[in-house]
This record gives C-alpha cells, structure tokens and sequence, in this order.
C-alpha cells in the first residue's frame, strides 16, 4: 500500500495503482473519455490531467502510477486550465449537434465540457467531417461525433474478444471503422453503446426515441438467457424503450447480450392481450370468465394422470410454483420445464448448477468445455472466460466443435464422448493439463445433456471432475451452463416428472388429454396428438398458442415482479416496469384465479404469500443471491459413466438471435439472424 | 491470438466489397512470389516465436514492392494486407491500421514512377516550389496526389525527407534526387520517361553532402611526424 495526498486528504491505495485511482479513493471526480475500469488504458483523450507536485507539467491521471507520499492536485488553477484546454481541443471537430445526438442528456462530453469546458470555442474554421460506418443493424454510427478515445477499439479486441475496429489512418484522418464494410461479429456489440463517450456509437433500434430523462427505470433480470444479467428496464408509459445493463461485479460486471438488450421491440409485437377460445376450429376472443369455464369444461371427467404441463423457458419461479401446486391440486404428476429433453440429476443442486460461479471463472487455472456453446448460450459468461483467459495460463479443452470461434485459445479434444472417458482413464494429453490446475474447471452445455446418454455424459464429467481435483473442500469445478432463465428455478421446484410420470415427450401425440403450456413454445407443437386440449398460458403469439384451444394472455418477465434463478443458482428478483397490455395478467394470479374455479383454490393470494410458497418449496429462495452448498463428498450423480454413447456432441440451440418467443417477434432480432446467422446466403447475393 | 482470423471478410451484413466511386479497383487476390518468400524468411527469422506481428512493417514494404515489380505499381491492395495479417497470425483490422497510418504504404495504385517531393521548410527555402512546378509542367499533372495519364508518375507531397543538406529533394521511388532545381527536374523526368533513371544522389557537382566544388576541410593527412597525442591516462602513469 502507498499513502498519497490529495487535494489535501491522504489515502492509501495498493501499489501499482494509478493516480486516478488514487484520487477517485479520496473521492474526488476526475474527468476521463479514455479511461474505463475494465479496458487497458490508453491515455489518449488527455482529459483526465491532474497536477503532481515535482512534476514539471501536468500528468495524465489514468496512466500515471503511484507512489508512496505523492501529492496530487486535482483542483488547481494548472488544471483547470489544462481541462479547459484539452476540452476545447476535442470540441474543435466535435459537431454541435446535440438537439439531434441520440447520447443527449447521458453524454459524457456534454456533461464533461458543461463541468470543464470553456465558455466560447475560439475556432472558426470549418469541421472535419467522417463518413458513417456500417456495424451491423444494432450500432448506429455518427462518425463525425466521434472524440477517438479508442474505447470501443479496446472493447473489441480486449472483451468481446472480436478485433474487427481499429483505428486507420492518421492525424486528423484517423478515422475509427472496420475499414473493410461489414457488421460487428459480436453478441456482445450493444456495450459499444454504453462505453462510447459520446454520441458516435448510439442504439440503432433506439434512434430519436426518447430522451433519457423521459424514462422510468426498473431493476429487473434478463430473461432471455440464464445467466441472470443485471438490468435496467427503461420505460415511458406503457412502452419499455430499451434495456441496459446494471453492473454487478459477481454476475455480468457490466455487460449484457444482445439478444436481451435488442429484443425488446417484441414485447409491443404479437402479444396475446386477451383470452381466446377456439370454437369450431377457430379461435374467438374470450372473457376471463369463458375461457376458465371452458377449460374447466374440458378438464371434466379427466383424470389426474391424463393432464399434463409444459414450463417454458422464460418463466418466473412464481407462476411455476403456482402452476405446479395447481397440478398437484389436479392429481397430475405430469409436470415438465425441459422442452429440449435435456437430463438432469435434481437429488443434488450442484449437479445441475453453474458451481464455480461465474465470478469464479477467474480464480480457475485449467477448463473443459463439454457439449456447450459459450458464446452463444451466454456471450457474458464467454467474456468471462476470455478475460481469465487473456490473463494467461488457462488451458482451454472443447469436447464438440462450437459453432464459431469461442474468441480465445482453446483445443478442440473431438466431438465423440469417448473423449470423457479418454480424460479420466488420463490417455489424453489435455487430462495432464486439468490434473496439474489447482483450479480445474469442467462446463457442460446443454449438447451434452440433450442426448440419450445424457446421464452417462454427466457422470463422467462428475467422475472426470472428480479425479483431476475439481471437487475439493474450497473449490467446485463442475458446473452445468444453461440456456433457459427459467430452468434452474423449475429444477429447484422439481418440475420433473417423477418415475411413471409423463415427461414432454410422453406428453404427445395423445399421452395426454388436457395440456397446459406456461409459456412453452419450442418443444414443437406439432407433436401434440390431435385429441389433446391445449391451454396456452404465455404472452405471445407464437407456436403454442397457435396450437392452443384457449389462450390464457400472461406478462412478460419485464411485465412482473418475478423471481429467477440464473445459471449458478444464483436467486435474483425483477420488478414490474411496465403492466402488461390489454388484460394480460401477472401468470401466477392467471392460475391462482383457475384454481378456484375448479375448486382447487390455491393457498395464496399476494405476492408475499407466493413468495411464502416458494421458500416452503425449496428455501433456496428464501434468500436473494448465491446460497452455497458443500463440494464433492463423494456422492456422484445417477448415471453409469460406462455407457457413454458415440454420438458426436451437437449444438443445443439454433439461431442465437430467435431462441424464445419475444426475440422471434422481435424486428431487429430477425434483422440480426438475416446478418449474422445465414451469411451463405448473404454471399450467394 | 486466438483460432485463426479469417483472411477474407466473414461476408455478414451488408456487401461492402464494392468499391465507392473514385476508389481504386482491388485485386481479387494476392500471392507472395518466390523472391517475396525469400526476402520473408530472412525478416521473420529476427523475431522470436510468437513475435512475428513485430513483422508487419517489412512485410507490407515486401508487398509493395512486389506489386511494383508485378504491375509497375507499387501499392499495397486490401487483400495482400489479409495475407500479411494471416501470415503473421494477427487480425486483419491491426495490418489496415499499420498500413493507412503510415504514408510510404501506397493504399492507392501510383504510377512506375513515384514523385515525392519534399516541401518542409528546408526545402521550400531551397526552392521545392521550383522543384514541383517543373514536375507538374513535365508530368502534367496538375494536383497532388494525381497520377499522370500515361500512367508513369504520381505526384505526393511529403514531409522532411531527412536529407536537407541537399534539399530540395525529390524521391523517386526509393531514390533521391538532390540539390535539384526546375531544370535538372524536369531533365530528371524525362530520363524517368525514356526508362532510362540516372544514378541517385545530388544533381550537382559534389559528393553527398560535402562543399560543392570539392572539399573545403581536412584536405591534408598528418605525415606522421612527431609523437601522436598522449591520452591523459597513460601520462599520468
């Protein structure tokens, strides 16, 4: 540690700190457009100079390191001056466009020359003007706006790990680009917009919509995938606007995905905002009141056994509790949340579980991946691992080729699962390298867990991760990596059929009479026999309710309060930001108001009490975060390690972009698969 | 670095091969020949293994070389700087930084003849304005930049040369030409018009950058008379 004054207040800081380190410690603001937390510095924009005493001029604070007793000033006439400077110098080419920039109100050149700047620009010169560059259809570009702090070069290249934009040219023709035309590669390309500075790198779905402080901000959860990303839903009036992430050091830090940050534009397009029935093979609008009648109708005389559910893959845990009470309630054990027929083990949590923690990715030392996509099940938990990666020493073992470059080093070991039992028996040269890591990690993807032996797969990973260390007392390196928001909270609930119990697939093609799909729509509809009475409870239009005999219309997770359990186990709630349209309701009211008409009244009757319910469920939701439960004792999932199958790993997920119901109707979500995900097709044009 | 990094562009999003209007036309592809593979072993054998991006200079000098010799144009097209960037296991987007920024990386076809005439003030005061009236009145090209309709000459205006002992300098190609004025230049270009270039080096009557008319200083040797003066050192001893 080193003590440094400034402004008068000594701090300590660790050495090798910077000197905005320093003097943000001591609480004062240092204006900065280069500098950010989580990228190299560059120490370009000049803007962050401060005054240290014994220097000859003033120093630029972001690159500056510390040392004991330094004194800095931040608050001197040198500095003041030397702000004023520097910003008039980026002013000189910047355009006052303000009235009309999209970053108006959060621009941090705005705020920044407002704070720092002079009063008058003392150029009288023309400005230089840049051609815009096409990015993709998620980045708009207004490259005359753009100051050159090369934050979103260093983004690129250093977190999303695609080095496509540089820097070309030089002086005052330096222009930032791609230099060859083409979209960003990235699902991580919307934290471009975040981290520009100023107004060249803005929303394109987003342009001229609003200003910042027209919006209602909401914390809520992503639910489009499960790593549980911290947001920020921005809404006016009824309409969310856009979503940005919220940092959070043990989840996201502070990115997010692109498919939950774009596909808002579905929440207002195809959505179900009232009850219908079908009638003479039509469906017709409904009253509440019918369509509970009708399904109560339906559910007449059936038994227990012939009634069955489907959970979908964006459910809040608390229409799942509820829906699996009400089936309870109906005798039905048939209750299923894989719509992908994935396998798991639920007699223990950690085996179906992100362990490591995603925070933990950068304390391990070697990984396997097994059947997963990282940078498409969950492109931040990719960046994740990148980083650790970029740290060096990281060993990197993929058992089935991902589907695009993963954006480090990594060895692909083959696609066969013979490759599992090669590690463990320790004949493959990679088993050296998780032998020798202190802190091996193993990632199994839901390709490995959507296969007939599935269950063999995920004993050998456990055995695996079990011979080479991966499962001591302070360190648990198995870890399962989801797609499904919802499906770690179902697993808590147990929302698998149990022995005898009917399982998605028993549910077809007639295995039961009455079906009740919460927001299920990619198991393929079409498997449900001809006879079967379908109830769609969901919040848009999409394969399941086009399947449906009554269409019950719920919210979206950004419609509710609901509670989520992300890949890890991490338990996370989302407030409400915005009501759901017409007379869609919250889900879990939709079935406490069923129950009674079928006079199986639900135990509950507030969200307080619902939340009640799912702590009496499983009291991992009794408590926000990441309960933990002890390592490997010995115990390994059911399942014989032996009887691995020899089929290639494949991929668990089509288009990354159209995966659930909103992204499906969302524009620019399908704008980005015709980009990014047919690029044949595109060359063949 | 991680993977490979594809040479050519992924083909995502909208076509952006197509060149704009007053853009040069690109070559579809671009091999290194055998005397450019020759001159690469010696450059990437300097740099320790993993190290080879260090390269990218010397290897783009290769390129447009190689272009001059091919083409009689020495110009580094896009598509060569993707096979550098494969070559040398770097992105693409790091090899187009290092090739705009520099200026002696041609991203534009110049003529056979390159004229880049020094215009900083050592040799604007020596009379460069002479120097490139008499290249635009021979070429007939009339800004910078332009390539003369027959396709010899490219005029550029470039910064110091490092040569203004001798200025004002015009550089043809790798060549200087010193200590110029409008009618040495436009004899100059006219020997660059029959292909027949003159040696490089000053246009007047001295030897690199001594006196003209001969040497001034230091015209005797000692003869070797007397003793040689003592380093202090050994006096002492």
């Amino acid at each position: 540690m080193a003590k440094v004054t400034v402004d008068g207040i000594t701090v300590e800081v660790p050495n090798g700190s910077t000197a905005l380190q320093a003097c943000e410690a001591a609480g004062k603001e240092i204006p900065r457009f280069c500098y950010h937390e989580r990228l190299s510095i560059a120490g370009n924009c000049r803007m962050c100079l401060v005054e240290v005493e014994k220097a000859p001029k003033p120093v630029a604070s972001c690159g500056f390191p510390i040392m004991d007793g330094m004194v800095i000033k931040t608050d001197t006439e040198v500095v003041r001056r030397a702000r004023r400077a520097v910003m008039e110098f980026l002013l000189i080419n910047h355009p006052l466009d303000c009235p009309i920039c999209d970053q108006g109100g959060e621009c941090d050149l705005q705020d920044q020359a407002y704070a720092y700047g002079g009063d008058h620009s003392r150029y009288a010169e023309n400005k230089r003007a840049v051609k815009d560059k096409y990015l993709g259809p998620l980045v708009k570009t207004v490259m005359t706006r753009c100051i050159q702090c090369t934050r979103c070069v260093r983004f690129a290249s250093e977190v999303a790990g695609v080095p496509e934009l540089g820097a070309t040219s030089r002086g005052e023709n330096m222009e930032i680009g791609t230099y060859v035309e083409k979209a960003l590669t990235s699902e991580l390309s919307g934290n471009l917009i975040d981290i520009c500075p100023v107004g060249a790198l803005t929303s394109r779905p987003y342009a001229f919509t609003a200003r910042p402080w027209e919006l209602k901000k909401t914390d809520s959860i992503d639910a489009t995938d499960a790593t549980g990303t911290n947001i920020r839903v921005h809404a006016r009036g009824p309409e969310v606007l856009r979503i940005l992430p919220r940092t959070n050091d043990e989840v996201n830090e502070e990115w997010m995905a692109d498919k939950g940050r774009f596909s808002i534009d579905g929440l207002k397009r195809k959505r179900l905002d009232r009850p219908w029935v079908r009638a003479h093979g039509r469906l017709h609008p409904a009253t509440w009141q019918d369509a509970f009648v009708a399904i109560a109708r339906a559910m007449q005389g059936v038994p227990g056994e012939r009634i069955g559910a489907i959970v979908g893959d964006m459910c809040d845990a608390e229409s799942m509790v509820a829906l699996r009470d009400l089936m309870t309630a109906l005798g039905s054990p048939n209750i299923d949340c894989r719509q992908d027929g994935a396998q798991y083990d639920l007699s223990r949590r950690d085996f179906y579980t992100f362990n490591s923690g995603i925070a933990g990715i950068e304390e391990a030392d070697a990984l396997l991946i097994v059947g997963a996509d990282p940078r498409h099940d969950s492109p931040v938990i990719n960046a994740r691992i990148r980083k650790r990666w970029l740290a060096g020493a990281f060993p990197v073992g993929v058992i089935g080729a991902p589907a695009s470059d993963l954006t480090y080093g990594y060895e692909v070991l083959g696609d066969q699962p013979s490759v599992l039992a090669g590690l463990i028996d320790g004949s493959l040269a990679f088993a050296d390298a998780l032998r020798g890591a202190k802190k091996p990690m193993i990632i199994v993807g839901q390709g490995a867990l959507t296969r007939d032996d599935a269950a063999a797969v995920l004993a050998a990973c456990w055995s695996l991760a079990d011979a080479v260390g991966a499962l001591s007392a302070d360190w648990h390196g198995f870890n399962v990596l989801h797609q499904a928001a919802s499906r770690v909270g179902a697993l808590d609930l147990g929302l698998v059929p149990r022995a005898g119990a009917r399982s998605v697939a028993g549910m077809m093609s007639g295995g039961v009479e009455v079906l009740w799909l919460l927001g299920a729509d990619e198991f393929g509809a079409a498997r449900i026999g001809p006879d079967t009475f379908v109830i769609y409870q969901g919040h848009h239009g999409d394969a399941g309710a086009a399947r449906a005999d009554v269409i019950l219309p719920g919210a979206t997770y950004v419609e509710k309060p609901g509670t989520y359990v992300n890949t890890e186990g991490r338990v996370q709630t989302a407030f409400q930001a915005v009501f759901p349209p017409g007379e869609a309701k919250e889900d879990w009211r939709i079935l406490r108001a069923f129950s009674e008409v079928v006079g199986h009244t639900l135990p509950y009757d507030d969200l307080p009490a619902v939340r009640a319910r799912l702590a009496e469920a499983n009291p991992v939701f009794a408590r926000q975060g990441l309960p933990r439960f002890g390592g490997g004792t010995g115990v390994a999932p059911a399942g014989d390690a032996s009887a691995l199958g020899s089929t290639p790993f494949g991929r668990a997920m089509g288009d990354y972009y159209l995966t659930n119901s909103i992204s499906r109707a969302s524009p620019t979500m399908q704008e980005c698969s015709r980009t990014y995900s047919q690029p044949v097709l595109q060359a063949a044009e | 670095m991680s993977g490979q990094f594809p040479a050519e562009n992924i083909g995502h999003g909208q076509p952006g091969h197509a060149p704009r209007p007053g853009e040069p036309a690109q070559p579809s592809a671009f091999a290194f020949d055998g005397e450019s593979e020759s001159l690469i072993t010696g450059i990437l054998a300097k740099y320790p293994e993993g190290k080879q991006a260090s390269a990218v200079i010397p290897l783009l000098y290769v390129v447009q070389k190689q272009l001059g010799r091919e083409t009689g144009s020495a110009w580094v097209p896009r598509v060569a700087m993707d096979v550098v960037a494969a070559r040398l296991g770097m992105p693409p987007i790091r090899v187009y930084e290092v090739a705009t920024f520099y200026l002696m990386f041609n991203t534009k076809p110049v003529g056979r003849y390159h004229l880049q005439v020094c215009t900083t003030t050592p040799c604007w005061l020596r009379g460069s304005d002479e120097v490139t009236r008499a290249c635009r009145e021979a070429t007939g090209i009339r800004h910078w930049g332009e390539t003369s309709e027959d396709g010899l000459f490219t005029m550029t205006e470039v910064e110091c040369l490092g040569a203004c002992a001798n200025a004002p300098i015009l550089q043809v190609n790798d060549d200087y030409y010193e200590d110029l004025d409008a009618g040495r230049t436009v004899e100059l270009i006219q020997a660059l018009r029959r292909g027949e270039p003159p040696a490089p080096g000053p246009t007047i009557d001295r030897f690199g950058s001594m006196p003209q008319g001969g040497r001034t200083t230091l015209l005797d040797v000692p003869d070797g008379e007397g003793p040689p003066p003592a380093h202090p050192a050994t006096v002492e001893a």
